[in-house]
């Protein structure tokens, strides 16, 4: 019972920057959604309201494009990150996109999903998952078509004028709803399907943190991904991934932020839900 | 034939301004007289030069009618009377009948032998003097004649007999200044005239005597002032009733204005001159201010001085039977705008003859007889309408303006001043009050809207007196409901009351296809107040005008309005954000035009400019950006139909996809955490046994 006894150290699943990027992305992408949301939903009181509180409208407008760079930042700076990793440890572009960690689609997914549907109605065991999983590996690729179709589209309705040297005036009309529909989906998608897959799974509950500590238990490891557990029992890789848990004052700020995130989140789908449903027009 | 038409025609130019008192037309017809008379003359004198020997003829039988008429004594008894039948030679020689004989007048004696039957006929003066025979005939004293009044006047009565001259020599019995005397021998105090036929005015020769015409005639001896016969006329003398007399109410400012022709410039400031003949039924008439036969520069001096009624009326606790105060402050009375005016011009039908000369007083105050064009205006009104159906609510003259210390609306005191007007019309307008209380339309609370408005806050706190009060769109006297189509708050009349001050609006307003039109619809198109209200008028430079104003278009224009909120201006407006493209912005506001129409700020020359105004670099394809477009109509916008509904089911799908996904897994996932549990306190309670073992002094340890 020593202090940096093996039992006690954790497994660290995700890098310093990606878990920083992350949280910027949390901070960038509910800044949109907020901002955004008061200008679909203008029609609805909490809107204005929300808009008001935002500094009105005119500030609501600052904050979303400024969140918009931070967005498009992090993606950057996480595109940069692959490049430098690629030099680095895969060597080609090949070896990064097809290697056996990485996050592109490929043959098992389709198995481990076909696998893990077989599971949910009790027709087979849990599929035994490598280091990312089906749906880790969707969310991943959303941001990638988000931050193309909506940043796109966002950057048209930025400067107009600018683009209407390209683009008929109508495009405008359709860069509005292509924008609107689709950031609509990306938080919808988000704070119901993406929360509930990896932070507020019951067995995770009431919240996993790994996003933001990078740590997790080397049981839950050995559970949630025993493919990558095994590998790394089989390399000897395990002991060098593991690290010391932050201490309690780091984890109760972490959760107090994730809270807070969550609450945001369920927030704009509640404010969500009752425009489309009850107020729509 | 031809003397006997000169005689006839000389008489009434002597008397012609007598005979033409009627009217206007009269007026005409004197012009005509004048030339025929000057004829007359002249063919008088041809004549007279032409037949000398009549003259002559007409000498000789005088000469024979004196051989017996210069003799002192003759006489002739008529019934007691004896009546002498002396005829003064000299007297009838220098008379204007000298050149016609006796026979000429006592026609009966025509070829009789002489010395002749007694008596004779009466002589007819209308043989030659027809005219007039015929209007003596009509007049009060011809009918009374022709009644066989022993008092009525003959002919002779006032003109005499033998000795008549011409009315220009002062040896005339009616020569201008014996007028009033021959009148007052029947019209004095105590002529079997005066006692005993009615005649309603009393002290007559005396009261003029001292009027500021008798005054004239009398002590200035000005012949041209008025005598009796200038107002009574000399011939066509009739009562006051009769709606032909001189002195008609109808005919007196004609017959006045004879010698008061600047008259009605003089009362202009009153009384439009030509209202005393159009409606004299309405306006006060001469006499009703000036006396007759009383008239004096400073009317109303004996008895009815303003002294005078203050002598009871001054005292605060004068009360009526109704309880009334009748108490008058001299004081405010001196202040007032009236000052001027004395209490018996105001305070009518006086009597200055009895003790208290407002006995006679049977009605009340009548401002109209002087300020006739604002009554004409007044009675039409609401305010007026109400009045005459003796609504107790209903505004008389002095609810606004004031009794005794009635002031102009130019003095800050006034309470009619433009800003004290709104305070004055709320005394019944305010909400709860008793007009406000009969009021059916939309507006409420008027004078709090009015008072928080540009107008209300112009006039009330920037103190601009030019600023639009109550009375400034509704009018100080026609007031009317906007229903009525001669009301100054009519649809109609809306941009042309509004363009009294803000002229340059209505001229951009009238060529915009708002303008007094009608909508495709039957709807009426909007004036002034419709966008702008009518009591709570705002800046339409403040927030509050620019986010309402989607909603005032919208009331008509209702699908066009809900597109342009599906779309960025209208979101962001809808968001209290006000920097942003409002309905004029880019239609224009008071010029107003469709797009097809080229003068449009929308139209194909202007749209990329109008763009311009907020998109610096706009180009006409950025003017091709939809602003009013939806996405649920596929023929008019197929793109943004296409682009919605394709989202929609990428969104839809991913949902449902992510949806069943997540559903399924749940009872796994909670099947899952039971299994971790379980496991959890397996371990748990196996670390416990190990620590058991190890001794609690680890435990610190075991935490961090």
């Amino acid at each position: 019972m020593t202090p940096g006894k093996p039992e006690l150290r954790e497994y660290v699943r995700f890098s310093r920057l990606n878990r920083v990027l992350h949280v910027l992305m949390i901070v960038s992408f509910i800044s949109l959604a907020l901002t955004g949301m008061t200008l679909k939903f203008s029609y609805t009181a909490w809107a204005v309201a929300l808009s008001h509180i935002l500094g009105g409208f005119e500030t609501a407008g600052y904050i979303h494009r400024t969140a918009a760079v931070l967005m498009v930042g992090v993606f950057v700076t996480h595109i940069t990150n692959l490049i430098r990793r690629k030099k680095s440890e895969f060597g080609t572009w090949r070896n990064l996109i097809f290697g056996p960690d990485s996050l592109m689609f490929n043959r098992r997914d389709l198995t481990e999903f076909i696998g893990n549907l077989k599971w949910f109605l009790g027709r087979g065991p849990r599929p035994a998952y490598g280091r990312w999983t089906y749906w880790e590996k969707f969310d991943y690729f959303a941001v990638f078509w988000g931050i193309a179709v909506i940043g796109s589209t966002g950057l048209t309705l930025w400067f107009p004028t600018f683009f209407t040297r390209l683009l008929p005036g109508w495009a405008l009309n359709v860069a509005t709803i292509v924008h609107s529909d689709e950031a609509l989906l990306a938080t919808g998608f988000i704070f119901t399907v993406h929360f509930f897959n990896t932070h507020l799974r019951p067995e995770k509950f009431p919240m996993d943190i790994v996003v933001f500590t990078g740590r997790m238990k080397v049981i839950e490891l050995q559970h949630d991904k025993p493919r990558e557990y095994e590998a790394m029992v089989a390399s000897g890789k395990l002991e060098e991934n593991l690290a010391d848990p932050y201490p309690p004052i780091v984890l109760r700020a972490v959760r107090i932020f994730a809270w807070t995130a969550l609450t945001f989140g369920f927030c704009i789908i509640a404010s969500i839900t009752y425009a489309m449903v009850f107020a729509y027009r | 034939m031809a003397v006997k038409t000169c005689n006839g025609g000389g008489s009434p130019h002597c008397w012609a301004p007598g005979d033409l008192f009627y009217s206007s037309k009269s007026l005409l017809h004197h012009g005509v007289s004048c030339r025929s008379t000057g004829f007359v003359l002249t063919c008088l004198g041809l004549v007279l030069l032409a037949y000398p020997p009549r003259c002559s003829a007409g000498s000789d039988v005088t000469e024979t009618c004196l051989t017996c008429h210069s003799d002192k004594t003759l006489s002739t008894k008529r019934g007691p009377r004896t009546v002498s039948l002396l005829v003064d030679g000299k007297k009838f020689a220098g008379s204007v009948h000298s050149a016609l004989g006796c026979t000429a007048c006592h026609a009966d004696l025509e070829g009789k032998d002489l010395p002749h039957e007694t008596p004779l006929a009466k002589v007819d003066c209308g043989t030659c003097h027809s005219q007039e025979k015929e209007q003596h005939a009509k007049s009060l004293h011809g009918k009374a004649l022709a009644r066989g009044d022993s008092l009525a006047p003959r002919c002779v009565d006032c003109h005499g007999n033998h000795d008549i001259v011409p009315v220009k020599d002062s040896r005339s019995a009616v020569a201008p200044l014996k007028v009033p005397f021959v009148c007052g021998r029947c019209h004095s105090e105590g002529t079997p005239v005066q006692r005993n036929r009615p005649i309603h005015q009393d002290h007559i020769l005396e009261n003029f005597s001292e009027s500021i015409h008798g005054e004239a005639l009398f002590k200035k001896g000005l012949i041209v002032a008025p005598n009796c016969a200038s107002c009574h006329t000399p011939h066509s003398i009739l009562p006051h009733t009769d709606p032909a007399s001189s002195i008609a109410r109808r005919n007196i400012a004609a017959t006045c204005t004879k010698c008061h022709a600047q008259i009605e410039s003089v009362h202009r400031k009153v009384i439009r001159g030509e209202m005393w003949e159009k409606q004299a039924h309405v306006l006060p008439a001469c006499v009703d201010c000036h006396q007759p036969h009383k008239i004096r520069r400073v009317f109303y001096d004996q008895g009815m001085a303003d002294a005078d009624c203050l002598r009871c009326h001054a005292d605060p606790n004068l009360k009526a039977k109704d309880s009334r105060s009748l108490g008058v402050h001299a004081q405010q009375l001196a202040h007032s705008r009236h000052v001027k005016i004395a209490c018996s011009q105001c305070h009518s039908e006086v009597n200055a003859s009895r003790v208290r000369p407002c006995e006679t007083i049977t009605h009340k105050v009548d401002c109209t007889s002087c300020h006739a064009e604002v009554a004409q205006q007044y009675q039409k009104s609401v305010h007026g309408k109400l009045l005459a159906a003796s609504d107790s609510n209903a505004p008389s003259c002095k609810e606004c303006h004031g009794t005794h210390e009635i002031l102009g609306k130019l003095n800050p005191d006034s309470a009619t001043f433009p800003t004290n007007v709104p305070t004055l019309c709320a005394r019944c307008h305010r909400e709860g009050k008793k007009a406000a209380v009969r009021y059916t339309g939309a507006q409420h609370e008027i004078i709090e809207h009015y008072t928080e408005s540009i107008h209300g806050k112009g006039l009330l706190k920037s103190g601009l007196t030019v600023t639009a009060t109550c009375t400034g769109c509704h009018t100080a006297h026609a007031i009317l409901p906007k229903t009525d189509p001669e009301s100054s708050v009519n649809r109609k009349n809306v941009p042309g009351t509004c363009g009294r001050c803000h002229h340059g609006i209505e001229e951009q307003f009238e060529h915009s296809i708002h303008f007094l039109a009608d909508g495709k619809d039957g709807k009426q198109t909007p004036v002034c107040s419709d966008c702008h209200s009518a009591h709570a008028i705002g800046r339409t430079d403040q927030e509050a005008f620019k986010l309402d104003i989607m909603g005032k278009c919208g009331k008509c224009h209702e699908a066009i309005a809900q597109t342009y909120f599906d779309t960025y201006h209208g979101k962001v407006s809808r968001l209290g954000y006000t920097k942003t493209a409002r309905c004029y912005d880019c239609h224009g506001s008071h010029d107003v035009l469709p797009p097809s129409d080229p003068r449009s700020h929308l139209s194909r020359a202007n749209v990329v400019a109008t763009c311009q105004k907020c998109h610096a670099g706009a180009n006409r394809r950025f003017a091709g950006y939809l602003t009013h477009a939806t996405h649920h109509d596929p023929k008019k916008y197929p793109f943004l139909f296409w682009a919605f509904w394709g989202m929609t089911t990428l969104l839809v799908s991913t949902f449902v996809i992510g949806g069943v996904h997540t559903l399924l897994w749940l009872p796994r996932a909670l099947q899952m955490r039971r299994e971790l549990k379980a496991e959890e306190a397996r371990l748990e309670s196996a670390a416990r046994e190990a620590e058991g073992s190890a001794g609690p002094s680890s435990e610190g340890g075991a935490k961090l």
